[in-house]
């Protein structure tokens, strides 16, 4: 029988195979930002242990930092704090540091598509569970909690279990590729697995609804892959994923040779069997909103909302679950998505902040203005992308429409640095997470594409973009 | 690590489904450069209201609960992000055995690294045990929950199970194998980054 994709890396990484207990696997990349790391360093100072390979791990500074003037003190001392051990860390074990004034700072999983870092075939890992989004070039990426960093620093390696493999197929092109994008695709395939559908499992995206994206929509949909629970998600690599590394800074000198042997090797073979199987057509997707306080929750922009016995299917503690999303969203069951009025938008995070995302989103806002009521802003995913932005121009269409253009990081997506909603506010977000207070205490956030966020930043509420003109 | 002893104790009922690691322990926490001391910021937006006031309709502000290591909640605990800072909150503030229908995948092996037993049982049982008052005892050895009217069986790995009974390092036995990882450093095909 033929082999997945997910199977072909997993055995090309086997260094210890044992029966009824987990492999130790081979970790080719290693991505260390600053929160999920100091206790890790110090784990390794106790014991007095080095890092085994300084020249496959890359450090960058994201979560914590300011988006504004990067030339004034970071106010909050307990996260200079944490940015300053980064730096001492990474001075004593020896790793590389794009620290918050490289033109290469960004957010972790913005960066290391963009500097060739990211590689088809290559385990990948990092203190963060979007790491995901690395599997878009055909990688198996794995967010790891702060134990297992300090293990990889010490070994580069990991005892891991081996996930199941999860076919979701994606049929059919977009037929309207400005107003249906990666982001409403993933949101639908959330929707319908749940947000703990693909537990255990490692998601290979396939079909012509994927192969017909480009590479930053390909991050956005493995980016998400673990708001439906599951361990990664992959898509096999293809001439646009070879393309997009081509020539990138970090991009290998031998690469050529690597993408012939890629060529052959990294696909899933037709006869190879997954464990289980989701499709869907993409002529069902439609812009998505999220309704509630998980990814799960929600539904196309033309709905109501639904009641939790619809949303719940008979399940008593969904249905308690959305009853809680509700009142914490303060909506009613039955409002009409476009009815509901938004005070911020932000356009930023890993799953939503790069080139593509910014140029789709300009497109909207171009000649016109936000809405007196809304505070806008646009946090790009990188330094790079903000730089490459600017050139086209895009931050002068953001600025005369009245969004705030900012510096590099994770922003509002979880509210680590000063971008923080209020109590009660209630926020457009191209993020991932819709999570109770994840963008502030108190604060209500609504998932959807940058093309929906720039819409509804102009009206002030939500709007149904396949009803505007976006070419 | 130190190992785990088996644990009696009354259970704290938690009754909501897709407990994410942002509730458990919310980013303003996350800046801390220590392991230790979490624990007092455990749930803290649902222990405390705006102005840092104890919400007294919250399970772990009801002075019953105090002391108790057992937690039991509803389907998919832990998902969303990685932080182990969520597991380190749990331990410092006094919980060693987290019961529930599923885990999420990172927040499921990063207790296992800090000496936490979640135990995955079916929800039926997850739902009678929500309602268990009494005080009851967590046998890891024999894989065993002892409640007052009846004895639950449940599975753990076995690879799992000899980390936390023998508490051991991962790392220090990773390191038994690296002659095993240096052959593999030298057929690796995938270049470095520097
Ligand atoms: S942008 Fe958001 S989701 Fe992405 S790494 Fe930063 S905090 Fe995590």
């Amino acid at each position: 029988m033929g082999k997945t994709l997910f199977e072909k890396i997993w055995e090309s990484h086997i260094v210890v195979e044992k029966q009824n207990s987990p492999d130790l696997i081979y970790i080719d990349r290693h991505l260390v930002h600053e929160v999920t790391s100091p206790q890790a360093f110090d784990g390794l100072r106790m014991n007095n242990r080095k890092v085994r390979r300084p020249d496959l791990t890359i450090a960058t500074m994201d979560h914590n930092v300011p988006t504004s003037d990067r030339s004034l003190p970071i106010l909050d001392q307990t996260s200079a704090v944490q940015i300053k051990t980064l730096e001492n860390n990474c001075k004593d074990f020896g790793i590389k540091l794009f620290d918050i004034n490289s033109p290469n700072q960004g957010i972790v999983h913005v960066i290391g598509p963009q500097l060739g870092i990211t590689l088809p075939g290559s385990t990948i890992v990092c203190g963060d569970s979007h790491t995901s989004t690395h599997g878009a070039f055909g990688a198996l990426a794995l967010g790891i909690g702060t134990s297992e960093v300090e293990h990889v620093l010490a070994s580069q390696t990991l005892w891991l279990e081996k996930p199941k493999t999860f076919e979701v197929r994606v049929e059919g092109k977009r037929k309207n590729t400005h107003a249906v994008t990666a982001k409403d695709i993933i949101l639908s395939i959330i929707k319908n697995i749940g947000t703990a559908g693909g537990t255990g499992t490692v998601i290979e995206y396939r079909g012509e609804g994927i192969t017909d994206l480009s590479m930053d929509q390909r991050m956005t949909i493995c980016n998400m892959s673990i708001e439906g629970g599951a361990r990664a998600g992959l898509i096999a690599p293809d001439e646009k994923t070879f393309d997009y590394l081509r020539n990138r800074e970090y991009t290998p000198k031998n690469y050529e040779s690597l993408v012939d042997s890629w060529k052959d090797n990294l696909k899933t073979d037709s006869d190879a069997k997954f464990d289980k199987t989701f499709i869907l057509n993409i002529d069902d997707i439609a812009p998505q909103v999220s309704w509630g306080t998980n990814p799960g929750m929600t539904c196309d922009v033309d709905e109501p909302i639904p009641s939790p016995d619809e949303f719940s299917n008979g399940d008593s503690n969904q249905k308690k679950g959305a009853e809680k999303a509700l009142e914490y969203m303060a909506l009613e069951s039955g409002t009409m998505i476009e009815d509901i009025k938004i005070d911020r938008v932000f356009i930023g995070s890993c799953t939503n902040a790069r080139l593509e995302d910014l140029i789709e989103a300009s497109k909207i806002i171009k000649g016109q203005k936000v809405t007196s009521t809304v505070d806008a802003m646009v946090v790009p995913g990188s330094q790079m992308v903000k730089k490459q932005a600017e050139e086209m121009g895009l931050d002068k269409i953001f600025i005369e429409a009245n969004f705030e253009w900012r510096e590099a990081g994770c922003s509002m997506c979880l509210g680590m640095n000063p971008d923080i909603l209020s109590p009660g506010e209630r926020c457009a977000s191209t993020s991932n997470r819709n999570f109770e207070g994840r963008q502030g205490n108190g604060g209500r956030t609504h998932l959807v594409s940058p093309v929906m966020a720039a819409a509804a930043a102009i009206h002030g509420h939500f709007v149904d973009v396949r009803k505007l003109d976006l070419n | 690590m130190k190992p785990f002893e088996n644990v009696k104790s009354i259970v704290t009922p938690l009754d909501k489904v897709n407990i994410d690691t942002d509730q458990i322990i919310p980013k303003q926490f996350l800046k801390l450069v220590q392991k230790s001391g979490f624990g007092k910021f455990l749930f803290f937006n649902w222990r405390y209201d705006e102005n840092e006031n104890i919400k007294s309709d919250f399970i772990l502000n009801d002075s019953k609960y105090d002391g108790s290591q057992i937690l039991v909640a509803g389907d998919n605990f832990g998902c969303g992000s990685s932080r182990e800072h969520a597991v380190w909150a749990l331990d410092d503030y006094g919980f060693s055995v987290i019961i529930s229908s599923s885990f999420a995948d990172i927040f499921f092996s990063n207790c296992f690294k800090n000496g936490l037993l979640p135990i995955s049982l079916e929800s039926k049982i997850v739902e009678k045990l929500l309602q268990e008052t009494n005080v009851i005892e967590v046998d890891l050895n024999n894989q065993i929950i002892k409640t007052p009217s009846e004895n639950i069986h449940f599975e753990i790995n076995s690879h799992k199970k000899k980390i936390l009974l023998e508490g051991l390092d991962d790392i220090s036995q990773t390191f038994q194998f690296e002659d095993k990882i240096s052959e593999f450093e030298k057929k690796s095909t995938i270049p470095s980054v520097l």
